[in-house]
């Protein structure tokens, strides 16, 4: 039983960095940029809902989509500002870009909301717990493992049946021939941004139901394991991220429960690195071929 | 009416197009009348591509200018010159390798309404019935001949007035040369107007109405496709006796 505990335990985890890795994969994919700073678009998500919870009185519900909202756009802002205009830039400035904006996200969060830590409200989505036979799962774990599914199974039926979902895969694929069809190119990245963004607000929220302290740095330490997670998985492929994030949490949880508490983080990257030595485009990730 | 009937569909006026510090294209200027086809022949690096990514809308002209059915376009990007009635078919191909053929041709369709789809799906597979026996196939399994004819039928799908094919015979063989420019001659047929880049200059000749000659970056030659095919200069040049 403790090991079934474990297990969903690593699920529950697995989805909250699978959904913030579907952040990161996107944007790389379509974007061809690592944006740093989407680990902390996701602090500000559940700082907005915090502020919403907690403040405002509004319900979870209305709590969650004005979060979502915010950082919807805020992730787009971001995009075209600060990255939009390093579009000809080398990947180098792109980068660096990420991370100053990532520092930024962060102090503006230190300047509004100080840096004590803030707990967040979990009674709305800790009402009840579920059992099954000797299992005991929390609505929290539930939920979250729901998203993710309706995340993945949305996301994939998007790209695959959508105009505009396709539209990203082409512009993922040949961002000058996807001009050719008529993409506009801009606008697909944009769309890739949002997406992402809102996402990053569910898994803000997710995250601080889970684990219920909010500070400016809360979105650095999941960002940095969805970005393994996007890796391990195939960076630029959406299933990819699923399984990577989900394997992530569960090995992450494992670890730390049958090996060692303190080396948990070591661990997962100690597999991430054996993973990419075997397969360096990751799990799901497909090498490029290309036929002249 | 008749005024516009004059009016030249496409007309390069002295465009200087550059690669950084790289003067790539020194002033170029050519028509292309509706009903035409126009050949664009010329030595490696001569600026054939660069030219038509100019046109395209790709690149942009740094002076001169690029009027497309008596509107002036340079600068207007790429996708929206789709919208107008322009569809490049790129040199290399360039489709989209992932995506199944049928999902390829479909984003040749972006710039239409989507009702219109199927039926111009109906129409490419008339001009290229191996497309439909491969519709689920993915882009990238495809072998050269029949990525070439994706390309074009993609370029096709969106229903262009002016079509633009960069190299189609590229490392093809000969039997399937012969069939790519049947090709063009049926889609000329059926109403569109074409702009060929080829290195195949004799092919190319043939199946043009008009030419033009390029040598780094300018036209050194133009005129009707016959008389250039007899001219000493282009046979020694570009025909090989
Ligand atoms: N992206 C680029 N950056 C810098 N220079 C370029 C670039 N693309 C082309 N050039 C240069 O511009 C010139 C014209 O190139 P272009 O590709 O237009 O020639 P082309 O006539 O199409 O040749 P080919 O028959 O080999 O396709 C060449 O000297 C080439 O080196
Ligand atoms: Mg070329």
């Amino acid at each position: 039983m403790i090991f079934l505990d474990h297990l969903i335990n690593g699920l529950s985890l697995g989805s909250i960095y699978a959904i913030i890795a579907l952040g990161y994969t996107m944007v790389y994919g379509i974007a061809k940029m690592l944006n740093f700073a989407h680990g902390d678009v996701i602090m500000i998500g559940a700082y907005i809902a915090f502020c919403g919870l907690q403040y405002w009185g509004i319900p979870p519900v209305l709590a969650i989509l004005l979060a979502m909202v915010f950082c919807t756009l805020l992730g787009v802002t971001i995009e075209g500002f600060a990255y939009r205009p390093l579009r000809q830039a080398t990947s180098l400035a792109v980068l660096i870009t990420a991370i100053g904006m990532s520092y930024l996200l962060q102090n503006i969060a230190l300047m509004i909301w100080g840096a004590n830590p803030k707990s967040f409200p979990t009674t709305f989505i800790n009402g009840s717990n579920i059992r099954i036979g000797q299992l005991n799962i929390s609505s929290a774990t539930l939920i979250t493992i729901v998203a993710n599914i309706v995340i993945m199974v949305t996301l994939t039926l998007f790209t695959s049946k959508a105009k505009l979902g396709k539209a990203m895969r082409c512009v993922s694929e040949d961002r000058g021939a996807a001009e050719l069809m008529g993409i506009n190119v801009n606008r697909t990245i944009s769309l890739t941004f949002a997406i992402g963004s809102a996402l990053a607000a569910v898994a803000g929220v997710l995250l601080c139901s889970s684990y219920p302290i909010l500070q400016p740095t809360t979105g650095s330490m999941p960002g940095i394991k969805a970005f393994t997670a996007a890796v391990f998985g195939g960076i630029g492929s959406i299933p990819g991220a699923m399984l990577g994030g989900i394997l992530l949490g569960v090995i992450e949880i494992f670890g730390k429960a049958y090996i060692s508490t303190e080396l948990g983080d070591a661990i997962v990257f100690a597999v991430l690195i054996i993973v990419l030595l075997v397969k360096p485009a990751g799990l799901l990730g497909k090498p490029m071929r290309e036929k002249v | 009416m008749s005024e516009e009937k004059k009016l030249p569909l496409l007309k390069v006026r002295d465009i200087h197009v550059y690669y950084g510090a790289i003067h790539a294209i020194k002033g170029i200027s050519l028509e292309v009348n509706e009903g035409e086809i126009v050949t664009l022949i010329g030595a490696n690096g001569a600026g054939k591509s660069t030219t038509l990514n100019t046109i395209a809308g790709l690149l942009k002209p740094r002076q001169g200018g690029i009027a497309f059915a008596g509107m002036p376009v340079e600068g207007t990007g790429a996708s929206k010159m789709v919208y107008k009635g322009l569809s490049l078919c790129p040199e290399g191909r360039r489709i989209f390798q992932q995506m199944t053929v049928r999902e390829n041709l479909e984003m040749g369709a972006f710039s239409r309404p989507n009702e219109e789809t199927e039926k111009s799906m109906e129409q490419v597979y008339e001009f290229f019935p191996r497309l439909k026996e491969r519709e689920k196939q993915i882009a990238g399994t495809l072998s050269g001949g029949e990525q070439q004819m994706l390309a074009m039928g993609r370029a096709l799908m969106s229903k262009p007035r002016l079509m633009m094919l960069d190299e189609p015979s590229m490392g093809l063989a000969p039997i399937l040369v012969e069939q790519i420019f049947e090709i063009i001659r049926d889609m000329n047929a059926a109403g569109t107007t074409i702009l060929l880049v080829e290195q195949n200059a004799q092919m190319a000749l043939s199946v043009a109405n008009r030419a033009y000659v390029m040598e780094t970056g300018r036209i050194t030659m133009e005129g009707d496709a016959d008389d250039l095919m007899h001219d000493d200069n282009v046979r020694k040049a570009y025909l090989g006796s």
